[in-house]
Protein backbone atom coordinates (compact mmCIF):
# COMPACT_ATOMS: atom_id res chain seq x y z
CA UNK A 1 0.00 0.00 0.00
CA UNK A 2 2.82 2.37 0.81
CA UNK A 3 4.65 4.34 -1.83
CA UNK A 4 8.31 3.49 -2.30
CA UNK A 5 9.44 6.73 -0.73
CA UNK A 6 13.15 6.60 -0.09
CA UNK A 7 13.62 10.10 1.31
CA UNK A 8 11.38 12.03 3.65
CA UNK A 9 12.18 15.57 4.74
CA UNK A 10 10.28 17.13 7.62
CA UNK A 11 11.63 20.64 8.25
CA UNK A 12 10.62 22.35 11.47
CA UNK A 13 11.47 25.89 10.39
CA UNK A 14 11.00 27.87 7.22
CA UNK A 15 14.75 28.33 6.80
CA UNK A 16 15.28 24.57 6.96
CA UNK A 17 12.41 24.04 4.54
CA UNK A 18 13.96 26.42 1.99
CA UNK A 19 17.37 24.78 2.31
CA UNK A 20 15.86 21.33 1.85
CA UNK A 21 13.89 22.56 -1.16
CA UNK A 22 17.08 23.91 -2.73
CA UNK A 23 18.72 20.51 -2.27
CA UNK A 24 15.65 18.50 -3.28
CA UNK A 25 13.96 20.35 -6.14
CA UNK A 26 12.38 17.11 -7.34
CA UNK A 27 10.72 16.20 -4.05
CA UNK A 28 6.94 16.15 -3.84
CA UNK A 29 5.79 18.91 -1.50
CA UNK A 30 3.02 17.88 0.85
CA UNK A 31 1.15 19.63 3.66
CA UNK A 32 -2.18 18.18 4.83
CA UNK A 33 -1.93 15.35 2.31
CA UNK A 34 -5.54 15.52 1.13
CA UNK A 35 -4.50 15.70 -2.52
CA UNK A 36 -1.08 14.01 -2.42
CA UNK A 37 -2.32 10.91 -0.58
CA UNK A 38 -5.11 10.46 -3.12
CA UNK A 39 -2.63 10.71 -6.01
CA UNK A 40 -0.30 8.20 -4.37
CA UNK A 41 -3.10 5.75 -3.61
CA UNK A 42 -4.44 5.93 -7.18
CA UNK A 43 -0.97 5.51 -8.66
CA UNK A 44 -0.97 8.84 -10.53
CA UNK A 45 1.91 10.03 -8.35
CA UNK A 46 4.88 7.85 -7.42
CA UNK A 47 7.14 10.09 -5.39
CA UNK A 48 10.55 8.91 -4.28
CA UNK A 49 11.22 11.97 -2.11
CA UNK A 50 8.74 13.95 -0.04
CA UNK A 51 9.07 17.35 1.56
CA UNK A 52 6.47 17.38 4.32
CA UNK A 53 5.55 20.90 5.47
CA UNK A 54 2.74 19.88 7.85
CA UNK A 55 4.86 20.39 10.98
CA UNK A 56 6.79 23.39 9.66
CA UNK A 57 6.32 26.46 11.81
CA UNK A 58 6.14 29.83 10.09
CA UNK A 59 3.52 28.84 7.53
CA UNK A 60 0.39 28.63 9.66
CA UNK A 61 -0.41 32.19 10.65
CA UNK A 62 -2.67 35.03 9.69
CA UNK A 63 -2.14 38.70 10.34
CA UNK A 64 -2.81 42.24 9.15
CA UNK A 65 0.39 43.58 7.65
CA UNK A 66 1.29 46.59 5.57
CA UNK A 67 -0.72 46.36 2.39
CA UNK A 68 -3.43 44.03 3.62
CA UNK A 69 -4.18 40.73 5.29
CA UNK A 70 -1.59 37.94 5.11
CA UNK A 71 -2.60 34.28 5.14
CA UNK A 72 0.14 31.69 5.60
CA UNK A 73 0.16 28.82 3.11
CA UNK A 74 -0.17 26.28 5.92
CA UNK A 75 -3.49 27.56 7.24
CA UNK A 76 -6.18 24.92 6.95
CA UNK A 77 -9.70 25.64 5.79
CA UNK A 78 -10.77 25.04 9.39
CA UNK A 79 -8.23 27.64 10.59
CA UNK A 80 -9.82 30.15 8.21
CA UNK A 81 -13.34 29.34 9.39
CA UNK A 82 -12.43 29.54 13.09
CA UNK A 83 -10.34 32.70 12.93
CA UNK A 84 -13.24 34.98 12.08
CA UNK A 85 -10.62 37.32 10.57
CA UNK A 86 -10.76 36.20 6.97
CA UNK A 87 -12.58 37.84 4.09
CA UNK A 88 -16.17 36.53 3.76
CA UNK A 89 -15.40 35.31 0.23
CA UNK A 90 -12.57 33.16 1.54
CA UNK A 91 -14.67 31.86 4.41
CA UNK A 92 -17.41 30.88 1.98
CA UNK A 93 -14.93 29.01 -0.20
CA UNK A 94 -13.18 27.30 2.74
CA UNK A 95 -16.54 26.03 3.98
CA UNK A 96 -17.17 24.25 0.66
CA UNK A 97 -13.83 22.41 0.44
CA UNK A 98 -14.61 18.73 0.99
CA UNK A 99 -16.21 18.07 4.37
CA UNK A 100 -15.05 18.80 7.93
CA UNK A 101 -12.46 16.00 7.94
CA UNK A 102 -10.90 17.43 4.76
CA UNK A 103 -11.14 21.05 5.94
CA UNK A 104 -9.18 20.04 9.05
CA UNK A 105 -6.18 19.06 6.91
CA UNK A 106 -6.48 20.84 3.57
CA UNK A 107 -4.32 23.97 3.38
CA UNK A 108 -4.66 27.19 1.41
CA UNK A 109 -1.22 26.72 -0.13
CA UNK A 110 -2.13 23.18 -1.12
CA UNK A 111 -5.30 24.26 -2.86
CA UNK A 112 -3.42 26.99 -4.75
CA UNK A 113 -0.40 24.89 -5.75
CA UNK A 114 -2.37 21.75 -6.61
CA UNK A 115 -3.85 24.09 -9.22
CA UNK A 116 -6.90 22.04 -10.06
CA UNK A 117 -9.03 24.18 -12.37
CA UNK A 118 -11.89 23.33 -10.00
CA UNK A 119 -10.05 24.34 -6.81
CA UNK A 120 -12.66 26.00 -4.63
CA UNK A 121 -10.57 28.87 -3.28
CA UNK A 122 -8.90 29.80 -6.56
CA UNK A 123 -11.48 32.24 -7.99
CA UNK A 124 -11.50 33.97 -4.60
CA UNK A 125 -7.85 34.98 -4.97
CA UNK A 126 -8.62 36.44 -8.38
CA UNK A 127 -11.66 38.33 -7.12
CA UNK A 128 -9.68 39.79 -4.22
CA UNK A 129 -6.67 40.73 -6.37
CA UNK A 130 -4.45 38.68 -4.08
CA UNK A 131 -0.69 38.47 -4.36
CA UNK A 132 1.17 35.24 -3.69
CA UNK A 133 4.46 35.25 -1.85
CA UNK A 134 6.98 32.56 -2.75
CA UNK A 135 10.55 32.10 -1.58
CA UNK A 136 13.75 30.20 -2.11
CA UNK A 137 17.18 30.46 -0.54
CA UNK A 138 17.79 33.08 -3.27
CA UNK A 139 15.09 35.38 -1.90
CA UNK A 140 11.41 36.17 -1.99
CA UNK A 141 9.08 37.39 -4.72
CA UNK A 142 5.42 38.28 -5.08
CA UNK A 143 3.21 37.16 -7.93
CA UNK A 144 -0.27 38.48 -8.74
CA UNK A 145 -2.81 35.65 -8.47
CA UNK A 146 -3.91 36.50 -12.02
CA UNK A 147 -0.58 35.37 -13.47
CA UNK A 148 0.18 32.43 -11.14
CA UNK A 149 -1.79 29.72 -12.97
CA UNK A 150 -0.16 29.55 -16.37
CA UNK A 151 -1.91 26.54 -17.84
CA UNK A 152 -3.54 23.30 -16.77
CA UNK A 153 -1.84 22.39 -13.47
CA UNK A 154 1.05 24.66 -14.42
CA UNK A 155 2.06 27.27 -11.85
CA UNK A 156 4.65 30.02 -11.61
CA UNK A 157 6.73 28.31 -8.95
CA UNK A 158 10.36 27.47 -9.67
CA UNK A 159 11.81 24.10 -8.63
CA UNK A 160 13.68 25.54 -5.67
CA UNK A 161 10.80 27.71 -4.44
CA UNK A 162 8.16 27.16 -1.80
CA UNK A 163 4.81 28.88 -1.55
CA UNK A 164 4.69 31.00 1.62
CA UNK A 165 1.32 32.69 1.63
CA UNK A 166 -1.21 35.13 0.29
CA UNK A 167 -1.62 38.88 0.67
CA UNK A 168 -5.13 40.26 0.27
CA UNK A 169 -5.20 44.03 -0.26
CA UNK A 170 -8.01 46.14 1.20
CA UNK A 171 -10.80 46.29 -1.37
CA UNK A 172 -14.33 47.57 -1.52
CA UNK A 173 -17.54 46.51 -3.16
CA UNK A 174 -20.16 43.80 -3.16
CA UNK A 175 -18.89 40.25 -3.10
CA UNK A 176 -20.44 36.89 -3.91
CA UNK A 177 -19.29 33.25 -3.80
CA UNK A 178 -21.16 30.37 -5.37
CA UNK A 179 -20.17 26.76 -5.89
CA UNK A 180 -22.28 24.41 -7.96
CA UNK A 181 -21.56 20.74 -7.42
CA UNK A 182 -23.41 17.45 -7.37
CA UNK A 183 -24.25 17.91 -3.71
CA UNK A 184 -23.75 20.58 -1.10
CA UNK A 185 -20.68 19.09 0.56
CA UNK A 186 -17.85 16.81 -0.46
CA UNK A 187 -18.24 17.26 -4.20
CA UNK A 188 -15.90 18.78 -6.73
CA UNK A 189 -17.21 21.88 -8.48
CA UNK A 190 -18.98 21.82 -11.81
CA UNK A 191 -18.75 25.61 -11.71
CA UNK A 192 -17.32 27.81 -8.95
CA UNK A 193 -17.60 31.60 -8.90
CA UNK A 194 -16.22 34.47 -6.87
CA UNK A 195 -17.24 38.00 -7.72
CA UNK A 196 -16.50 41.50 -6.50
CA UNK A 197 -18.24 44.60 -7.82
CA UNK A 198 -17.57 48.16 -6.80
CA UNK A 199 -20.04 50.13 -8.98
CA UNK A 200 -18.37 52.73 -11.13
CA UNK A 201 -14.91 51.71 -9.93
CA UNK A 202 -14.04 48.11 -10.73
CA UNK A 203 -15.34 44.56 -10.91
CA UNK A 204 -14.01 41.05 -10.95
CA UNK A 205 -15.97 38.05 -12.22
CA UNK A 206 -13.82 34.98 -11.55
CA UNK A 207 -14.67 31.36 -12.31
CA UNK A 208 -13.20 27.94 -11.70
CA UNK A 209 -13.92 24.67 -13.52
CA UNK A 210 -14.75 26.46 -16.78
CA UNK A 211 -11.29 26.40 -18.35
CA UNK A 212 -7.80 24.98 -17.87
CA UNK A 213 -7.07 27.54 -15.14
CA UNK A 214 -9.25 29.67 -12.89
CA UNK A 215 -10.10 32.73 -14.97
CA UNK A 216 -11.59 36.20 -14.99
CA UNK A 217 -14.10 37.45 -17.55
CA UNK A 218 -12.36 40.70 -18.43
CA UNK A 219 -14.75 41.86 -21.17
CA UNK A 220 -17.77 41.22 -18.98
CA UNK A 221 -16.11 43.09 -16.10
CA UNK A 222 -15.37 46.12 -18.30
CA UNK A 223 -18.94 46.13 -19.57
CA UNK A 224 -20.33 45.86 -16.05
CA UNK A 225 -18.31 48.79 -14.75
CA UNK A 226 -19.30 50.83 -17.81
CA UNK A 227 -22.96 50.30 -16.93
CA UNK A 228 -23.96 47.62 -19.44
CA UNK A 229 -27.27 45.78 -19.01
CA UNK A 230 -27.15 42.58 -16.97
CA UNK A 231 -28.18 40.56 -20.04
CA UNK A 232 -25.16 41.84 -21.93
CA UNK A 233 -22.79 41.08 -19.04
CA UNK A 234 -24.19 37.57 -18.80
CA UNK A 235 -23.78 37.08 -22.55
CA UNK A 236 -20.13 38.16 -22.36
CA UNK A 237 -19.49 35.79 -19.44
CA UNK A 238 -20.86 32.89 -21.47
CA UNK A 239 -18.65 33.85 -24.42
CA UNK A 240 -15.47 34.34 -22.41
CA UNK A 241 -15.38 31.16 -20.38
CA UNK A 242 -13.92 28.04 -21.97
CA UNK A 243 -15.64 25.02 -20.39
CA UNK A 244 -15.31 21.44 -21.58
CA UNK A 245 -17.31 18.23 -21.26
CA UNK A 246 -15.79 16.00 -18.58
CA UNK A 247 -16.82 13.45 -15.94
CA UNK A 248 -18.41 16.12 -13.77
CA UNK A 249 -20.44 18.12 -16.23
CA UNK A 250 -20.84 19.39 -19.79
CA UNK A 251 -19.72 22.58 -21.46
CA UNK A 252 -23.33 23.52 -22.29
CA UNK A 253 -24.43 23.12 -18.67
CA UNK A 254 -21.45 25.07 -17.36
CA UNK A 255 -22.08 28.00 -19.76
CA UNK A 256 -25.72 28.13 -18.74
CA UNK A 257 -24.98 27.95 -15.01
CA UNK A 258 -22.10 30.44 -15.10
CA UNK A 259 -24.39 33.02 -16.68
CA UNK A 260 -27.20 32.23 -14.24
CA UNK A 261 -24.92 32.76 -11.25
CA UNK A 262 -23.85 36.19 -12.49
CA UNK A 263 -27.39 37.18 -13.45
CA UNK A 264 -28.83 36.22 -10.05
CA UNK A 265 -26.11 38.02 -8.18
CA UNK A 266 -26.23 41.25 -10.18
CA UNK A 267 -30.02 41.44 -10.13
CA UNK A 268 -30.02 40.91 -6.34
CA UNK A 269 -27.84 43.97 -5.69
CA UNK B 1 10.55 4.73 10.36
CA UNK B 2 9.76 4.58 14.07
CA UNK B 3 6.66 6.58 14.83
CA UNK B 4 5.51 7.22 18.37
CA UNK B 5 2.08 8.53 19.25
CA UNK B 6 -0.71 8.09 21.74
CA UNK B 7 -3.60 5.93 20.65
CA UNK B 8 -6.72 5.78 22.79
CA UNK B 9 -4.71 7.00 25.76
CA UNK B 10 -1.92 4.44 25.37
CA UNK B 11 1.62 5.20 24.19
CA UNK B 12 2.38 3.21 21.05
CA UNK B 13 5.36 2.86 18.77
CA UNK B 14 5.31 1.36 15.29
CA UNK B 15 8.07 0.70 12.78
CA UNK B 16 6.51 1.23 9.36
CA UNK B 17 7.23 3.04 6.08
CA UNK B 18 6.69 6.78 6.74
CA UNK B 19 4.05 7.25 4.05
CA UNK B 20 1.92 4.34 5.27
CA UNK B 21 -1.67 5.39 5.64
CA UNK B 22 -2.67 5.91 9.26
CA UNK B 23 -5.73 3.75 8.53
CA UNK B 24 -3.53 0.78 7.60
CA UNK B 25 -1.30 1.24 10.64
CA UNK B 26 -4.34 1.30 12.93
CA UNK B 27 -5.92 -1.76 11.35
CA UNK B 28 -2.88 -3.89 10.50
CA UNK B 29 -0.26 -2.95 13.10
CA UNK B 30 -2.42 -2.05 16.07
CA UNK B 31 -5.29 -4.40 15.17
CA UNK B 32 -7.85 -1.66 15.70
CA UNK B 33 -10.29 -2.67 12.98
CA UNK B 34 -13.17 -0.45 14.01
CA UNK B 35 -12.07 2.23 11.52
CA UNK B 36 -13.21 1.06 8.08
CA UNK B 37 -11.98 1.63 4.56
CA UNK B 38 -14.79 2.62 2.25
CA UNK B 39 -13.38 4.60 -0.65
CA UNK B 40 -9.71 5.15 0.19
CA UNK B 41 -9.83 8.67 -1.21
CA UNK B 42 -11.31 10.82 1.52
CA UNK B 43 -14.87 10.84 0.21
CA UNK B 44 -16.79 8.48 2.49
CA UNK B 45 -15.65 9.12 6.06
CA UNK B 46 -15.74 5.46 7.17
CA UNK B 47 -12.11 5.80 8.32
CA UNK B 48 -12.70 8.93 10.44
CA UNK B 49 -10.55 9.16 13.58
CA UNK B 50 -9.57 12.12 15.74
CA UNK B 51 -6.03 13.48 15.74
CA UNK B 52 -5.43 15.93 18.59
CA UNK B 53 -9.19 16.32 18.78
CA UNK B 54 -9.85 17.02 15.09
CA UNK B 55 -11.84 14.60 12.95
CA UNK B 56 -9.80 13.48 9.94
CA UNK B 57 -9.89 10.86 7.19
CA UNK B 58 -7.26 8.34 8.35
CA UNK B 59 -6.89 7.04 4.78
CA UNK B 60 -5.38 10.42 3.80
CA UNK B 61 -2.96 10.85 6.70
CA UNK B 62 0.58 9.52 6.27
CA UNK B 63 1.67 7.99 9.54
CA UNK B 64 4.81 10.16 9.70
CA UNK B 65 2.52 13.14 10.36
CA UNK B 66 1.10 11.70 13.59
CA UNK B 67 4.48 11.32 15.31
CA UNK B 68 3.90 12.84 18.75
CA UNK B 69 0.15 13.24 18.23
CA UNK B 70 -2.76 11.89 20.23
CA UNK B 71 -5.23 9.74 18.32
CA UNK B 72 -8.65 8.49 19.31
CA UNK B 73 -10.36 5.76 17.30
CA UNK B 74 -13.82 4.31 17.72
CA UNK B 75 -12.29 1.74 20.07
CA UNK B 76 -11.24 4.57 22.38
CA UNK B 77 -14.43 6.61 22.12
CA UNK B 78 -16.47 4.52 24.49
CA UNK B 79 -13.67 2.63 26.20
CA UNK B 80 -14.40 3.56 29.79
CA UNK B 81 -17.95 4.88 29.57
CA UNK B 82 -20.11 4.46 26.48
CA UNK B 83 -20.11 7.82 24.71
CA UNK B 84 -23.50 9.57 24.66
CA UNK B 85 -23.52 9.58 20.86
CA UNK B 86 -23.15 5.80 20.89
CA UNK B 87 -26.03 5.47 23.33
CA UNK B 88 -28.14 7.81 21.23
CA UNK B 89 -27.34 5.89 18.03
CA UNK B 90 -28.64 2.74 19.72
CA UNK B 91 -31.75 4.44 21.07
CA UNK B 92 -32.65 6.13 17.79
CA UNK B 93 -31.77 3.29 15.44
CA UNK B 94 -29.01 5.34 13.83
CA UNK B 95 -27.12 2.29 12.58
CA UNK B 96 -28.06 -0.40 10.08
CA UNK B 97 -25.28 -2.32 8.33
CA UNK B 98 -22.73 -0.59 10.55
CA UNK B 99 -19.88 0.13 8.15
CA UNK B 100 -20.27 3.92 8.40
CA UNK B 101 -21.19 3.93 12.08
CA UNK B 102 -17.70 4.21 13.63
CA UNK B 103 -16.86 7.17 11.39
CA UNK B 104 -20.20 8.82 12.05
CA UNK B 105 -19.68 8.48 15.80
CA UNK B 106 -16.21 10.03 15.55
CA UNK B 107 -17.47 13.01 13.51
CA UNK B 108 -20.43 13.44 15.84
CA UNK B 109 -18.22 13.32 18.94
CA UNK B 110 -15.97 16.03 17.46
CA UNK B 111 -19.02 18.17 16.68
CA UNK B 112 -20.59 17.74 20.13
CA UNK B 113 -17.40 18.77 21.86
CA UNK B 114 -17.37 22.14 20.08
CA UNK B 115 -21.14 22.50 19.90
CA UNK B 116 -23.01 20.50 22.57
CA UNK B 117 -26.46 21.44 21.21
CA UNK B 118 -26.24 21.39 17.42
CA UNK B 119 -29.21 22.26 15.24
CA UNK B 120 -30.23 19.67 12.66
CA UNK B 121 -28.57 21.80 9.99
CA UNK B 122 -25.33 22.01 11.97
CA UNK B 123 -25.39 18.26 12.50
CA UNK B 124 -25.89 17.68 8.78
CA UNK B 125 -22.98 19.95 7.89
CA UNK B 126 -20.71 18.23 10.44
CA UNK B 127 -21.67 14.78 9.15
CA UNK B 128 -21.59 15.65 5.44
CA UNK B 129 -18.29 13.83 5.07
CA UNK B 130 -19.72 10.55 6.35
CA UNK B 131 -21.66 8.63 3.75
CA UNK B 132 -24.32 6.12 4.77
CA UNK B 133 -26.18 4.03 2.22
CA UNK B 134 -28.70 2.47 4.62
CA UNK B 135 -30.28 4.88 7.04
CA UNK B 136 -31.20 7.87 4.91
CA UNK B 137 -29.53 9.94 7.65
CA UNK B 138 -32.75 10.94 9.44
CA UNK B 139 -32.20 8.67 12.43
CA UNK B 140 -28.50 9.50 12.51
CA UNK B 141 -29.31 13.21 12.78
CA UNK B 142 -32.01 12.40 15.35
CA UNK B 143 -29.39 10.56 17.41
CA UNK B 144 -26.73 13.27 17.18
CA UNK B 145 -29.16 16.02 18.11
CA UNK B 146 -30.40 13.98 21.06
CA UNK B 147 -26.85 13.41 22.35
CA UNK B 148 -25.38 15.51 25.06
CA UNK B 149 -21.62 15.75 25.02
CA UNK B 150 -20.07 14.45 28.22
CA UNK B 151 -18.03 17.00 30.10
CA UNK B 152 -14.38 16.92 29.21
CA UNK B 153 -14.87 14.38 26.43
Amino acid sequence: MSAPVTALFRPRTLNDALKMRAEQPGATVMAGGTDVMVYIESGTLKPTAILDLWGCSGLRWQQSITGGQFHGAGLTCTDVLRSGQSHPLLEAAAATVGAVQIQNRATLGGNICNASPAGDTLPVWLALKAEFEVASVRGRRRIPAASFWQGYKKIDLRPDELFLGILIPPLFGHTHFRKVGTRLAQSISKVVFAGRYNPGVDACLAFGAVGPTPMRCLKAETALVAGAAVDDVVQLVREEIAPIDDIRSTAVYRRQVAGNIVRRWLTSL
Amino acid sequence: MNVRFRCNGRAVEVDVPPMSRLLDVLREELRLTGSKEGCGEGECGACTVRIDGEAVMSCLVPVCQVDGASIVTIEGLGASVVHPVQTAMLQHGGAQCGICTPGLCMSAAALLERNPHPSREEARVALAGNLCRCTGYQKVVDAVCASLAPEGS
